[in-house]
């Protein structure tokens, strides 16, 4: 931010430009994808960052000092550490902060600056401007967006929003706006904003400053209207809309307003009360109660992290075997296979996992039969240039009439109360009796058809600037970055399992943050399908071989999809599978049920409602219930907990229980001499993991502002965003109701590579050092050839000494039911 | 056993369920759950065995006389049930819906915090909404009247932390005040008509009705038509209409309950229960049909352009209800009444699934997207389409327009007495209502018109007094003071009409004195600790004062004539006393009775709800222990 540099009045395409930066970017629900809610600080050190949040907007991001001090008590913030902290901070004034950190310091609040200027109309015009203009703007915004709620739909060619707006006032008996001024305004073909602010505001000095505070009154609306301004195909159903145009409206509502309550001879507001946008910007000085604060979180942090990284240095170094595994299997790096996987190595210990991100190394869009738009499948900032579709034949789509927008007619609405009225009795009995799977159902088998076909291999065809399915050297560069990236270059198993994942809800507006975050919010199965489908291809062998990585021709490769919320797992195109391997794959599958049972079992032990004293197989079972049951509001637990990504090999890691908080990426240090697949590896890992960390973070740290509240409230508006009641703004973040267990620390990269590689892959990349330097996340080296950990500090290595031992445990059923909350490392023998 | 004293039991369970969940702790979520769980489970089911016994004995009307409240020779408060086809379709759907409920957010509310408050509400609400079905006279119905707007108020204000919950609930409360005195006013006046208090079994014997009805037609059909104020409001019927969605304010199946089926049916339900009453006015049924045409019309319209699902469904169920207003004013009983358990169950089950509409109509519309064609041109019909939308959009501005003929001209009103300041109250109070009372003592020898004017001079004053209250901002202690005087300038303007007994001024005021220097002492204490803050923010006092704010609550309700105190009876009593000539009295008692009412929630409201915006960090640590689990 240049805002400084400028000295003089910063423009209105510079404020607009900076109000878009720093507004909400969460795209429609149904695109819901995780990052950094304060992306906009991200140039700031973390800390810094936090203090301007807190300042400008009066964002929180961080606890209360009385729950930093109970964590403290309860032995989660670990007195050695804090010693520690505070010894590194303050050298021998340790003692005095330790004093003020358990009791003196006093929590203090200053209102923050957003607001204040806009907040005169109330205090000295005696006029609530926002309670009088919100409701209708909102709802012409939302009339203006709806994607099919309502059964008029906006009644003109959605081109830009101040024109529809300007067209309903002249075209129209009604009016939107009464007083002649604005009437006269809107007619102008020249409007622009400056002439509005002239009238609002009067002084430019003060434009900024009262546009960021027109706009964070509704944060909600203006980011989704910013965001759909950038990436206007997240609507299926099109409309043109600009931040500038909504501003505009809104401009002229006010103004029609204030006309109306006092003439239009009214004084601007900048001319009796002198606001400078400079000022809203101005960097804070961090203060004690600041560091104060920053030392509990950096407790809090590293509580945790030094029990990770004593649990690493506990691992017995293994020589790896020369024998071929029984089989591979491939996961996402995503937090929630992290269980799944060490089940699978003790359930079958001589197999071997994996973990990168779930879009396999293929990306493209896919299109399912008879459906009429494309859907991205890979992660987000991706554009891909290919296109898969789908083929199937008896595809039927289930529907429910409960949703059909007869209901809301008057005769036909008469019949259906009459008829419908019953039958939904009946319905509700049932689903709240006894849950069982209906047409409400998001079910991530059904994203695609596992009996259609897909077109993968390229046959000239090319669709929309898209070309249909893949070349051969296209699909070989892709399976050999896949294969390489986490060093599985040779000892190939006869079957190769790559294991996408998807969740299955009810009645949950955020399901798409459930799903494959690497896949853009969608299951993974089409991509897990697709790379398995590429890499069984004869001409891709071959020319694999050529590369260096020769696969046996016995080796298949087989795509399947865990669905996360039930712990079910389905296997795609078995039956390409050769006799042998079809024997094997039987087998495999007993083992893979034995593993979701387990992972059901663990995942119990969160859920609070959940009766315990349960068989397994009806643990898994309750499990399962809550996909489809409409009152559970807490299907799974989605990314909560999440504190770790480890890019390493897994027998760094033999043993090690994460509590399902880590990322886990695969990659073997001695295959990577010239960090080319690490720079791949990080540029996905840092800002994925860290984005959906952070999320998770401020929505925990400030549900109110930054998360989305509880969700039980929440009312849809236009099928792009939740608000609560019928006139609010829309709600951005997380629903409380999935941060509710997590506990807000940020994210420790720990990679296992030689430091100065790291160092140079990190400065290679101008995003990866904004994150890693300004600490938004935090960066551990694990030196191979050493064993030191060596943590990333001002953009240096120092190395760190874990001050904590793990406990060794024989049987981690012993401890996984004791309690709900967070468990400490563990390195265990078995299961 | 008797099967009238069946009736018993559903007021009973209900009662006892709300009075055992009120007694277990806040943290006990299972116990809490169990005990609603039950009280709905165990109610169902005797109103099951109830309806098979009911039926098998022949499905006659029962009536059962409970308890006597008070009594002087021409006025008795009686408690009263009824039972007859009508009660038994409300008794089943509400118990069915009730029953699912619970059951529903035992889950849902996990870990929310309120989960206590909200059991208790729902219990509250359910039971207030069998005493209302079950009611075999006006009082009795009136009581169930009164419960069930203190439960919406609460459960719309559930989240009380937040601003808009907190305004809307004052929003609902304020129309279903309007709403009370329509059926203050009928009762009033089918007191007059009968010269006793008539039960619903009375109205049964239409030979009865008629010959009552002969000769005072005027009285009859101001009482349909208060009937009508009343049913409206609660039904959320034309001009009424804009509360519904604002309602949708609490958890999703607390609004499917409230608003889309149980609560919002009761003006049918008057409708239905007071049918022969004004069955052959002719002008009533007409009104009551136009009143429902004109909803269906004017909602279905709202509800097409609607693009948040809550009010969407909030407002096809008020087109639904609109014309079931029609089909009770042609006569159909029956149809309605399957009309109302149809679109009962539609809409709580269509609210409950409201948040699947995303995904479900997006993969919708992903497979089966058409580009809707969009109209062109200036055509009459083209501009006539775009204005119907806009209006649509703009709910037909009925917001606006009830607070413009209301709400806007009361507090101009109230602004007249703005220079009355706390300190300096009682240099006016104290000589002014001396001399009141002198006169009334006098009123002997003062001519008669001056006699005649009197109570109407009182009375005004009172309205005065509760609308300064209901306009004040710089001081809490002046709006409650005024609210509690306006009662006894009330007595004097009743006692100047009227000579009444000293026991019932007593029983009035009983209740005002209590309740009214109770909320004195718990603004006092408030003062003192925090200074005196005016109302001009919601405060969100509770969290730092839940206790207090319970207090209070008991204060206001009490002080307003809720049915825990004995001014309740004492209002009742009041009207007694009005002729039924002075409408123009009856009217400012009225006036001032739902005003004082708006009042006096507005005042709770701003002092404990709201205030999330200010200073929440500051209080962030009173309300820690629960986001830390």
């Amino acid at each position: 931010m240049n805002l400084h540099a400028q000295g003089g009045v910063m423009g209105l395409e510079q404020i607009l430009h900076e109000l878009k930066h720093f507004l909400p970017a969460q795209a429609p629900l149904k695109d819901f994808v995780h990052h950094n809610t304060l992306h906009a600080y991200q140039h700031l050190p973390f800390f810094q960052g936090l203090k301007q949040a807190s300042d400008q907007f009066g964002y929180k991001g961080f606890l209360s000092l009385t729950e930093y001090r109970s964590l403290y008590r309860e032995g989660k913030i670990k007195g050695a550490i804090l010693k520690k902290i505070l010894e590194d901070q303050f050298g021998d004034q340790a003692n005095i902060w330790l004093v003020k950190l358990l009791d003196e310091s006093q929590e203090r609040y200053t209102s923050p600056k957003i607001g204040q200027f806009r907040s005169h109309w109330r205090s000295d015009y005696h006029f609530n401007l926002d309670k009088t203009i919100h409701p209708f703007l909102f709802r012409l915004l939302s009339a203006y967006l709806d994607q099919g709620i309502s059964i008029w739909s906006f009644p003109l060619e959605a081109k830009g929003f101040l024109d529809s707006i300007r067209q309903l006032q002249l075209d129209s008996y009604s009016s939107i706006f009464t007083s002649k001024r604005v009437v006269k305004l809107l007619q102008d073909p020249n409007l622009n904003l400056e002439v509005l602010l002239k009238i609002l505001v009067g002084d430019p000095r003060g434009y900024g400053w009262y546009l960021f505070d027109q706009q964070f009154a509704h944060p909600g609306w203006s980011g989704m209207v910013s965001v759909l301004e950038e990436q206007p195909e997240s609507l299926l159903d099109s409309k043109g809309i600009t931040l500038k145009d909504f501003i505009m409206v809104e401009c002229l509502l006010e103004i029609n307003a204030l006309d109306k309550k006092f003439g239009e001879k009214w004084v601007p507001l900048g001319q009796k009360f002198s606001y400078d946008t400079r000022n809203l910007f101005e960097i804070e000085l961090i203060e004690e109660l600041d560091l104060v604060r920053q030392c509990w979180q950096e407790a809090y942090e590293w509580s945790y992290y030094d029990e990770v990284l004593a649990g690493i240095r506990a691992v017995a170094p293994t020589e790896g075997s020369i024998s071929i595994p029984s089989f591979q299997a491939l996961f996402c790096i995503d937090d929630r296979e992290c269980s799944t996987r060490r089940h699978l190595e003790y359930i079958d210990p001589n197999c071997a996992t994996f973990g990168t991100p779930g879009f396999f190394s293929v990306e493209f869009y896919f299109q399912p039969e008879y459906g009429k738009f494309y859907t991205k499948s890979c992660p987000a900032p991706v554009t891909p240039k290919f296109l898969i579709k789908e083929t199937a034949k008896h595809k039927k789509l289930s529907s429910d009439v409960h949703f059909h927008q007869n209901n809301h007619s008057l005769v036909r609405g008469w019949l259906r109360a009459h008829t419908l009225g019953f039958w939904s009795a009946l319905r509700l009995v049932g689903n709240v009796l006894s849950p069982s799977s209906s047409a409400l159902e998001v079910s991530s088998f059904n994203h695609m058809d596992p009996k259609g076909s897909l077109t993968i291999l390229y046959r000239g065809e090319e669709e929309n600037g898209l070309q249909v399915g893949f070349k051969v050297e296209e699909m070989v560069d892709r399976i050999e970055g896949l294969l390489r990236s986490i060093g599985l270059v040779e000892r190939f198993s006869p079957l190769v399992y790559l294991i996408g994942h998807g969740a299955s809800s009810i009645n949950n507006t955020h399901y798409a943050g459930y799903d494959c975050g690497a896949c853009c919010g969608r299951p993974g199965s089409v991509n897990a399908r697709v790379a398995a489908c590429m890499a069984n291809y004869p001409e891709v062998r071959v020319q694999l071989k050529a590369r260096g990585i020769d696969i046996p021709a016995e080796t298949q490769f087989l795509g399947g999809l865990h669905d996360t919320t039930k712990d079910e797992l389905l296997f795609f195109d078995e039956e390409i599978l050769l006799e042998a391997n079809k024997k094997l794959h039987l087998e495999n599958q007993e083992k893979f049920v034995r593993v979701l049972d387990i992972n059901s079992l663990e995942r119990s032990r969160r859920f609070d409602t959940l009766d315990k004293n349960k068989s397994i197989g009806g643990l898994h079972d309750a499990v399962k219930k809550r996909a489809f049951s409409l009152f559970e509001p807490r299907p799974e637990y989605n990314h909560a907990t999440n504190a770790l990504c480890i890019v390493s090999r897994k027998s760094t890691l033999k043993g090690l229980f994460f509590d399902r908080r880590a990322f886990l990426n695969s990659y073997d240090y001695r295959k990577d001499a010239e960090g080319k697949s690490l720079t791949r590896i990080l540029s996905a890992a840092i800002p994925v993991c860290g984005g959906i960390n952070l999320e998770y973070y401020f929505s925990r740290m400030d549900p109110d502002k930054l998360g989305a509240g509880t969700k039980l409230p929440h009312n849809v508006m236009g099928l792009i965003g939740v608000a609560n009641g019928a006139d609010g703004d829309l709600r951005t973040g997380l629903p409380y109701q999935m941060v509710e267990i997590h506990d807000p620390i940020r994210l420790l990269m720990v990679v296992e590579q030689v430091p100065e590689l790291v160092h140079q892959v990190i400065n290679s990349v101008p995003a990866l050092l904004e994150w890693v330097s300004n600490t938004w996340v935090h960066l551990v080296v694990l030196d191979p050839n050493s064993g030191d950990f060596l943590r990333w500090v001002d953009d240096k290595f120092v190395v760190y000494s874990p001050l904590t031992t793990v406990e060794h445990l024989d049987h981690l059923q012993d401890k996984l039911l004791s309690s709900q909350q967070n468990l400490p490392v563990y390195l265990i023998n078995s299961l | 056993m008797e099967l009238s004293n069946w009736i018993q039991l559903m007021i009973g369970i209900p009662l006892l369920g709300f009075l055992i969940s009120l007694a277990v702790p806040e943290n006990k979520e299972t116990w809490l759950s169990r005990v609603a769980f039950f009280t709905a489970g165990i109610n169902l089911l005797s109103t099951l065995v109830f309806l098979v016994f009911w039926i098998l004995q022949g499905g006659k009307d029962l009536n059962l006389k409970e308890i006597l409240l008070f009594k002087n020779d021409q006025f008795e408060f009686l408690i009263d049930f009824f039972f007859d086809r009508i009660s038994a379709v409300y008794l089943v759907v509400g118990a069915i819906l009730t029953f699912l409920v619970t059951f529903y957010s035992r889950y849902y509310l996990h870990r929310e915090p309120g989960y206590k408050r909200f059991f208790n509400t729902v219990l509250f609400f359910y039971l207030g909404f069998n005493l209302t079905i079950l009611s075999g006279n006006f009082e009795t119905l009136f009581v169930g009247w009164e419960v069930l707007g203190l439960s919406s108020f609460l459960l719309v204000a559930f989240y009380r932390k937040n601003l808009l919950p907190s305004r809307n609930a004052i929003k609902v409360f304020s129309i279903y005040r309007i709403g009370d005195v329509g059926l203050i006013l009928a009762m009033w006046a089918s007191h007059h008509l009968w010269h006793a208090n008539v039960t619903f079994l009375d109205l049964t014997d239409a030979q009865r009705v008629v010959d009552q009805q002969l000769g005072h037609s005027g009285i009859a059909l101001f009482i349909g038509l208060m009937l009508l104020l009343a049913a409206a409001a609660k039904s959320a019927q034309f001009p009424f209409s804009s509360w519904l969605p604002r309602a949708m304010e609490g958890p999703t199946p607390s609004s499917a309950i409230f608003y889309g089926s149980l609560s919002v049916h009761l003006g049918v339900f008057l409708l239905l229960r007071s049918y022969p009453f004004w069955e052959n006015q002719v002008l009533v049924r007409i009104l009551i049909g136009a009143i429902g045409l004109i909803t269906a019309i004017v909602s279905t319209t709202i509800a097409r352009v609607q693009t948040s699902v809550k009010t969407q469904i909030g407002y096809a169920s008020l087109t639904q209800i609109g014309i079931m207003f029609l089909e009770v004013a042609a006569g159909l009983e029956l149809l309605a009444l399957v009309h109302f358990a149809g679109n009962a169950f539609l809409r709580t089950y269509q609210l409950l699934v409201s948040p699947s509409v995303v995904s479900y109509l997006i993969r919708e519309q992903f497979y089966g997207f058409v580009p809707k064609k969009k109209q062109g041109g200036s055509t009459w019909k083209n501009r006539l389409y775009l204005s119907v939308y806009v209006w649509s959009l703009k709910e037909w501005n009925l917001d606006r327009f009830i607070q413009g003929i209301i709400f806007r001209p009361l507090k101009k009103l109230g602004h007249r007495l703005d220079f009355l300041r706390y300190r300096t109250l009682l240099l006016y109070f104290i000589p002014s209502y001396g001399i009141g009372v002198y006169l009334l003592v006098q009123g002997y020898v003062l001519p008669y018109w001056l006699h005649q004017i009197l109570p109407l001079l009182f009375a005004f004053l009172a309205l005065l007094m509760v609308l300064k209250s209901f306009t004040e901002r710089k001081s809490v202690r002046l709006a409650w003071m005024m609210l509690w005087m306006n009662h006894f300038w009330m007595v004097l303007a009743i006692a100047e009409n009227e000579n009444f007994a000293g026991a019932e001024i007593g029983i009035y005021l009983s209740g005002v004195i209590f309740f009214g220097a109770l909320g004195w002492a718990l603004i006092g204490w408030m003062t003192q600790q925090h200074g005196d803050f005016g109302l001009y923010e919601y405060q969100g006092l509770v969290r730092q004062h839940p206790m207090v704010a319970f207090l209070f609550l008991l204060a206001i309700l009490g002080l307003i004539g809720f049915p825990i105190s004995p001014t309740f009876i004492g209002e009742d009593l009041l009207f007694s006393h009005i002729h039924e000539d002075q409408f123009v009295l009856a009217f400012l008692a009225a006036l001032a009775f739902v005003m004082e009412g708006v009042a006096a929630v507005r005042i709770y409201a701003r002092l404990f709800l709201g205030g999330i915006t200010k200073s929440s960090s500051l209080l962030h640590s009173a309300s820690s222990p629960e986001t830390n689990k």
